[in-house]
């Protein structure tokens, strides 16, 4: 067992939810009892959807368990094929009715459907959300796309074409920017003189879903949900797909080689739709050099934010995390190559605990990140889900592309404290109204940090005065701006440990600071 | 699947609706399960944690009913059965035993424990009872361990508390012999004082309340206990109370001016407060009740409207935006209809409403269809969906996580009904 609090993913069905509720004419009945339906309101009020998902429940009760809960799986799939005619069915269990062992295919397969009925097994108690999405994917592409061409016959039909044809993977329901990613991603394969055949899952037919084999290769936006259907479509069909995210400048001018590369297009001019390269290169910008960051989220968008925040903003990556054990390996790799070791956990006090000792200036996490970071007083920024409905915005938004790079400039730059006012508040750290208790701008009027109680003043006096800080120093260390306190203290502790020191004076403080800085 | 009408099966002499059929209906149900009246419960017992022993979907279902409270270092969490937990029982007990230990070291200022029963641990029997009886035994005497189930398979939503509070029955010390008031539910804090100073208006000082803001504070009950429902929910808690010798008042639910006069009524009469004083303590809030509910009238009066079941409180509710704003009730559906402790809300009701327990939602919402009622209450699942066809809603949940009982609150509740017409009529776009 496992003692929980937050979740970062559901379970595997709300991943199967997600994928059903993305597509078009597909109904999915989950054997689950009274309750599961909370998971229909991350749809209609975190996303905003106007329609129920098309799920329907059987809703046992406990008086059910002795008797017949097959039959009511199989009147109410019977039931919801009458309502719904649906051009495709997805049957699975939820946990308990895993535990019930009810066999939903095999009573689907009896029930005799006029159309195809996909079983999906979700090992609930060993897998999670986006787990459970990538496999009904990967299930409904490997029952509904048409079998593979011909010997001779793809290769005759694909070159016929005047403009190369690519399918979209990935975007689902519940997705993090996917409606906007999409709409960038389309726009750029246009750009670039390529058609889109099928999008998949968001908006796809079942009947859509028989077309992916036309297409020439696949664009996978979320390798967390497409990677598995996306590898199979490679071995049936021979379509290659893409392996960059374009999320950031560096890695959208990357994707665009790779879609040359797979289209057979010439290598044009580059694109030049992002203001990110100026924005970072013009002056106000400098005081971003080095600023640590701590990232935290899937694989995919940690990743992704980790290039972008050391490569395109010149922060310094302190920690980076992911809650996605499927891409551990990817993520070590990462952090590896910034001389850290990755945090892979779906436990959010191991992430606070990673935080609150690294004192990062910046955390780019999830919503959970928000939270903790809110906490401890640092800046945050939202890069990926699990999100509240504030990251669901009515304003074109996206991640993807140069666009999206344009909004992940402003998204990291905002929490941080503006350029000029830095230097004010390093300038005038004792003016009345640059001090440090002063609120930065950007958050509204009034005390920066809560007025501290005197008991609570006293007993950080107490931990200072027992670290051997002496009042000069003590008041020197109030002169240092709040944002790089923690670290001075820490070091300059550090500093005085290594060396045997009992007290520390003005002296040790500016000593450590030329010892680290060197 | 199939509806099934049945008669009424008492043919009570009450009049109103109360012979009246129920239309029984099962199929799929959209709404919450037992689980989330943690959410609230935990908030009133302050010294109390709510360990639910369950799955991941348990623990994203409570998650997602708490909004932002999960960041607040909320006294509650869920211990997450794995695939190892599943192989054998022994070993899940254990399990159990490691993750209480750990959450006693995390939080010593915990008095009572509860753990939470649900479909998984159900399902797969584990006996939380027993394990709760061992712990306890373990923890003596700092720390009490109840168990209960809250599981979908047992409960719909507020049933979450009737069974919180039915576990908490046997704990509570015997009474001594004097005859005293107990008010059964969980009550916003706000709304209990409010109550409590009514009562000790009229001279009935030490009223108590169950469940109790601290747990070493359990009321005592015994056979001259008199108790007052405050939620319409708790069917399996005066069963417990009853079995202690506890007696009843039979009342309807304090919500509105009517509804709240007619419940301190029962409570005032059943320990002899003399009429004239009962009214010098009540008139002046009632008179303000009725002014605030005036205020509202203009914009409810006539209008039609549909309850989804969801918490148990639509009849009480659809009785007081009847009588006291003039709506027009088409369909009140409850999850669960306890006659005998609605016997006295159900007389209220006029004749010509449908009263549904159970649901099959998507027959339902071909009623509501069909029906086409001004406003429809219902869960958070179907209202952006029924909005987008037109209808105007009002989510259900907010009447269980906002003070809606009482005098004070009586505006209140009747804003909360009004707010979606305000809107309606604002928005131009």
């Amino acid at each position: 067992m496992q003692l929980t609090v937050w979740t970062y993913e559901g379970p595997p069905h709300v991943g199967a939810m997600r994928i059903a509720t993305a597509m078009e004419g597909v109904h999915y009945v989950l054997h689950a009892p009274q309750g599961d339906t909370y998971a229909d309101l991350l749809f209609t009020m975190i996303e905003r959807r106007d329609r129920r998902p098309p799920v329907t429940y059987t809703t046992f009760e406990a008086r059910d368990l002795g008797s017949d809960t097959a039959a009511l799986f199989q009147q109410t799939l019977a039931d919801a094929y009458e309502r719904f005619r649906p051009e495709a069915m997805l049957v699975g269990a939820s946990c308990t009715a895993e535990l019930i062992q009810d066999d939903p295919g095999g009573l689907a397969k009896a029930a005799g459907l006029p159309v195809p009925v996909i079983a999906l097994e979700l090992p609930s108690y060993q897998r999670k959300e986006n787990w459970g999405a990538a496999e009904t994917f990967y299930q409904l592409v490997r029952t509904l796309a048409a079998p593979a061409p011909e010997e001779g016959s793809a290769s005759a039909d694909r070159p016929a074409r005047q403009r190369p044809l690519c399918n979209i993977l990935g975007p689902t329901a519940l997705g993090f920017r996917h409606r906007d990613d999409l709409a960038e991603i389309r726009a750029l394969l246009a750009s670039l003189g390529v058609d889109v055949g099928v999008v998949a899952p968001l908006g796809a037919t079942p009947a859509d879903l028989a077309r992916l084999g036309e297409a020439d290769f696949n664009v996978v936006l979320y390798p967390e949900i497409a990677g598995v259907a996306a590898k199979w479509l490679k071995r049936t069909f021979g379509q290659e797909f893409t392996t960059v995210v374009p999320i950031g400048v560096g890695a959208t001018r990357e994707f665009i080689a790779e879609i040359r590369q797979l289209a057979g297009i010439a290598a044009g001019a580059p694109l030049a739709d992002t203001r990110l390269p100026w924005f970072s290169r013009s002056v106000d910008s400098s005081y971003l050099t080095g600023k640590r960051v701590f990232v935290f989220g899937d694989a995919t968008h940690a990743m992704a934010a980790a290039r972008m925040a050391t490569e395109e903003f010149g922060f310094t990556l302190v920690g980076l995390g992911t809650y996605s054990r499927e891409f551990a390996r990817e993520v070590r790799a990462v952090a590896e190559a910034h001389g850290l070791t990755a945090l892979i956990t779906d436990d959010y006090l191991e992430v606070e605990e990673a935080i609150a000792a690294l004192q990062p200036e910046l955390v780019l996490g999830t919503q959970m990140e928000r939270h903790i970071a809110k906490r401890l007083g640092i800046g945050c920024a939202v890069i990926s889900a699990p999100v509240h409905v504030q990251d669901y915005p009515a304003r074109h938004s996206p991640q993807m592309g140069f666009e999206g790079a344009n909004v992940l400039w402003d998204t990291f730059v905002h929490p941080l404290v503006m350029g000029l006012e830095e230097h004010l508040l390093g300038m005038f750290r004792d003016d009345f109204e640059f001090n440090d208790a002063a609120r930065p701008s950007h958050l509204g009027a009034g005390e920066r940090v809560e007025p501290v109680a005197p008991a609570a003043a006293q007993a950080a006096a107490a931990t200072l005065e027992a670290a051997g800080w002496g009042a000069d120093a003590e008041a020197e260390l109030r002169k240092i701006p709040f944002f790089v306190r923690g670290k001075a203290r820490r070091n300059t502790e550090r500093f005085a440990a290594e060396r045997g020191l009992s007290e520390i004076t003005v002296e040790t403080l500016y000593d450590a600071k030329a010892h680290f800085s060197r | 699947m199939t509806a099934v009408v049945h008669p009424a099966a008492r043919a009570d002499s009450v009049a109103g609706c109360a012979d009246r059929p129920v239309l029984r209906e099962r199929g799929q149900r959209e709404v919450f399960c037992g689980l989330t009246g943690i959410v609230w419960l935990h908030r009133k017992i302050q010294d109390a944690f709510f360990l639910v022993v369950g799955s991941r979907t348990c623990a994203h279902l409570i998650q997602s009913a708490a909004g932002v409270m999960i960041f607040a270092e909320p006294r509650f969490a869920t211990a997450v059965m794995e695939e190892r937990d599943l192989a054998g029982l022994a070993d899940a007990n254990e399990e159990l035993d490691r993750i209480v230990s750990r959450l006693v070291e995390r939080r010593p200022d915990i008095k009572m424990l509860f753990l939470v029963g649900s479909c998984p641990s159900e399902v797969i029997k584990l006996d939380l009872s027993r394990a709760a009886a061992r712990l306890s035994r373990r923890y003596a005497p700092d720390l009490r361990i109840l168990n209960y189930s809250g599981s979908g398979i047992e409960t719909t939503f507020t049933q979450g508390e009737d069974r919180c509070l039915a576990a908490l029955v046997p704990e509570l010390p015997a009474a001594t012999t004097t005859p005293q008031l107990l008010v059964v539910g969980a009550l916003a804090d706000v709304v209990e004082d409010q109550f409590a100073r009514l009562f000790a208006a009229m001279g009935l000082d030490d009223v108590r309340f169950l469940p109790p803001r601290q747990s070493r504070d359990l009321p005592p009950v015994g056979p001259g206990t008199r108790y007052l429902l405050a939620q319409p929910f708790l069917g399996e808690t005066a069963r417990a109370l009853d079995e202690r010798g506890a007696m009843h008042l039979p009342a309807p639910f304090p919500m509105g001016a009517e509804g709240t006069t007619k419940w301190l009524k029962a409570g005032a009469d059943a320990f002899g407060v003399d009429p004239m004083r009962f009214r010098s303590a009540t008139a002046a809030a009632e008179a303000r009740a009725r002014q605030a509910l005036a205020a509202h009238r203009g914009s409810l009066e006539g209008r039609r409207i549909f309850f989804f079941p969801d918490s148990q409180l639509e009849i009480p509710l659809a009785r007081m935006l009847s009588r006291e704003l003039g709506m027009r009730l088409t369909e009140i559906g409850t999850p669960y209809l306890h006659r005998q402790h609605l016997a006295e809300e159900l007389a209220l009701l006029p004749e010509d409403v449908l009263l549904s327990e159970g649901q099959d939602v998507d027959r339902q919402l071909d009623r509501a269809r069909a029906e086409r009622p001004d406003l429809t209450v219902c869960g958070l699942g179907l209202a952006n969906p029924l909005e987008a066809e037109g209808l105007t809603t009002k989510w259900s949940i907010e009447l269980l996580f906002t003070p809606i009982q009482g005098y004070e609150q009586a505006g209140d509740l009747a804003a909360l009904f009004a707010r979606p017409f305000d809107r309606q009529t604002r928005l131009r776009v």
